[in-house]
């Protein structure tokens, strides 16, 4: 990770009307944060925060009511194949085979290339997420995991500067989860690919993230607080729970999904609250000196 | 008893049993009918049809069979404007239908593509086409007539505007319900809007509009023939009045059946179609 950022959030605001069209309703708002080149950051959040807006419009697809989303440094106007998407629903075209997906996009970033060489590319990246074997299968005819399998190629094969993912393995069930999880751990790893994950489950958000934004309950949500990930890595689900830090910070996130996410108006209201600069929070086990040693820190 | 049989074998046996009784009725049905011939003179006899012969007015099973059968062996024989083969009368009617149908296709698919786009065009004309869609094709047959001063082209006109307002309105509804996601990923792909429309949205809406091309065919189908009754010449509609004409009850019963079979092959080589584009979410 580098101190150079790829994605800034100034101020970014969305709002719908209300029904009556005579006012309308903050979804959230003041949001500022950043991504580094090379890092995976996760935004956690209650639905109804605003989260897959957020999501759509850091890629591009939807604008903000307010403020900019800057990628090096330019702002966002529209989608673009520097900023890939991994879909809550896998988002295949039903009608395409596996490998015609993932060639759709490979064929649109790179329409100069040849047949040969877009088949190959294509099928690095189906035997990258271990789907050999099944290019020639439309989606129906894949389980849901293979499914986001196809989708995270897809995104992948195209050599994003980013990654943005929403809620990617929601739909899925926890075994399926769990064993896809540690595959895109272990990609994002290797390829130190920058990415962004909104998600809402917390084991996810631990093993994944570098950095976790946590966002307030909407409407009018804010970005409460920024956790540092104090866990080592490489991280893997099989040994993730034995380190002392492990439970410091899970507790962290779930007094914060639990509690702080609702009552996050009477918090800023007693502290010092700047929603430039989000507090950080690197939540550790008792014994680790470091526990409170960033200068912005909220006690927990 | 095996009771290992397939479904599809006891439907086919039921349908055949439906088929014998049916068959069986009606040819009880006309030697109910039957009574003594009348005496006068056979040539007067001749003239009166069948029934100054002591036989029903309606044919039996046999002579409709016999009929068709003729048919069937002779299809393509021309002997003068009255008297064609109803294989040719059915190339005519065929014919028609598929120009109609396809140069309804030809405006109704590119134009429910553009309005299935834009919001806007899809409320603007939504008034014109539920206007025009419940109007029988039929009504428009004089108004076709007069401006076009030819019957065939009438009739032509006439298939085209039945078989626009389904395909129109199904390409309409397939186009403007291609899923929000799929449309994002071209999006985010950043892909040519032509690219998306060929590679996405067609696709996408291909069931939808292949749907309406099925209905299309069906209603141009029914409506050939009331068509052909009107302007005459050629064509399955007219064969089936010239029987009437000629009181050939036995001629207008075959005509159905051929008309029913027409229209069968008609629907099933859409469904066919329909099939190759069909895609499972």
């Amino acid at each position: 990770m580098t101190d150079k950022p790829i994605i800034q959030v100034q101020g970014l605001e969305k709002s719908f009307p209300t029904p009556n069209e005579k006012s309308s309703t903050q979804v959230f708002g003041d949001i500022w944060f950043d991504v580094h080149e090379g890092e995976f950051v996760c935004l956690i959040g209650h639905s109804g925060c605003g989260k897959t807006t957020m999501l759509n419009i850091l890629a591009g697809l939807d604008k903000p009511t307010n403020g900019v989303v800057l990628v090096d440094r330019k702002d966002v106007r529209g989608p673009s194949l520097d900023r890939a998407v991994i879909f809550q629903g896998h988002a295949l075209m039903p009608w395409m085979t596996a490998m015609a997906n993932i060639d759709f996009a490979v064929s649109s970033r790179w329409p100069e290339k040849s047949r040969e060489e877009r088949r190959a590319h294509c099928q690095e990246f189906i035997d990258l997420v271990h789907l050999t074997g099944a290019e020639t299968k439309k989606p129906s005819q894949l389980s849901g995991g293979m499914r986001q399998r196809v989708g995270i190629a897809r995104a992948l094969a195209i050599e994003p500067r980013i990654m943005l993912m929403d809620e990617p393995f929601s739909a899925l069930d926890a075994l399926t989860r769990g064993s896809l999880q540690d595959e895109l751990v272990s990609i994002v790893h290797a390829r130190k690919q920058t990415s962004f994950m909104i998600t809402h489950d917390i084991d996810e958000a631990i093993l994944l993230a570098d950095r976790i934004v946590l966002m307030t309950n909407g409407p009018e949500a804010r970005v409460c607080e920024i956790v540092e990930n104090t866990l080592p890595k490489p991280r893997s689900r099989t040994n993730l729970h034995m380190h002392p830090n492990y439970y410091p910070m899970r507790n962290h996130l779930i007094e914060f999904l639990v509690n702080r996410s609702k009552n996050f108006k009477e918090e800023i209201a007693s502290a010092s609250y700047d929603p430039k600069k989000p507090p950080v929070a690197r939540p550790m086990a008792a014994d680790t000196t470091a526990a409170l040693a960033a200068p912005q820190t909220i006690a927990m | 008893m095996t009771t290992t049989q397939p479904p599809w074998a006891k439907a086919l046996a039921l349908s055949i049993i439906i088929l014998g009784v049916f068959l069986l009725s009606w040819h009880l049905f006309v030697l109910s009918k039957q009574g003594p011939a009348v005496k006068m003179d056979p040539e007067l006899a001749e003239l009166l049809g069948p029934t100054a012969k002591g036989k029903s007015a309606i044919p039996s099973p046999a002579d409709v069979g016999k009929e068709i059968w003729g048919h069937i062996t002779n299809p393509f024989y021309d002997a003068g404007p009255n008297d064609k083969g109803i294989g040719i009368q059915l190339a005519y009617s065929i014919a028609r239908v598929l120009t109609g149908f396809f140069l309804a296709a030809l405006i109704a698919v590119p134009l429910g593509f553009l309005i299935g786009m834009s919001n806007v065009a899809q409320r603007a004309l939504d008034p014109f086409i539920q206007l025009l869609k419940p109007v029988s094709p039929l009504a428009w047959m004089p108004l076709a007539l007069y401006t076009i001063k030819d019957s065939e082209t009438s009739s032509i006109f006439v298939i085209f505007i039945c078989s626009i307002w389904p395909m129109l309105i199904n390409t309409t509804f397939g186009v403007a319900n291609v899923r929000r996601e799929w449309l994002n990923v071209a999006r985010t792909l950043e892909v040519s809007s032509w690219r998306t429309a060929f590679r996405v949205i067609l696709p996408a809406a291909a069931p939808t509009i292949l749907t309406g091309m099925r209905i299309s065919i069906g209603i141009a189908w029914l409506v050939i023939v009331a068509a052909e009754m009107l302007v005459g010449g050629t064509g399955i509609g007219y064969f089936v009045w010239n029987e009437w004409n000629n009181l050939s009850i036995t001629g207008v019963i075959s005509a159905i059946f051929f008309i029913g079979v027409v229209g069968m092959l008609l629907d099933l080589a859409l469904a066919r179609a329909g099939r190759l584009v069909a895609y499972v979410e």
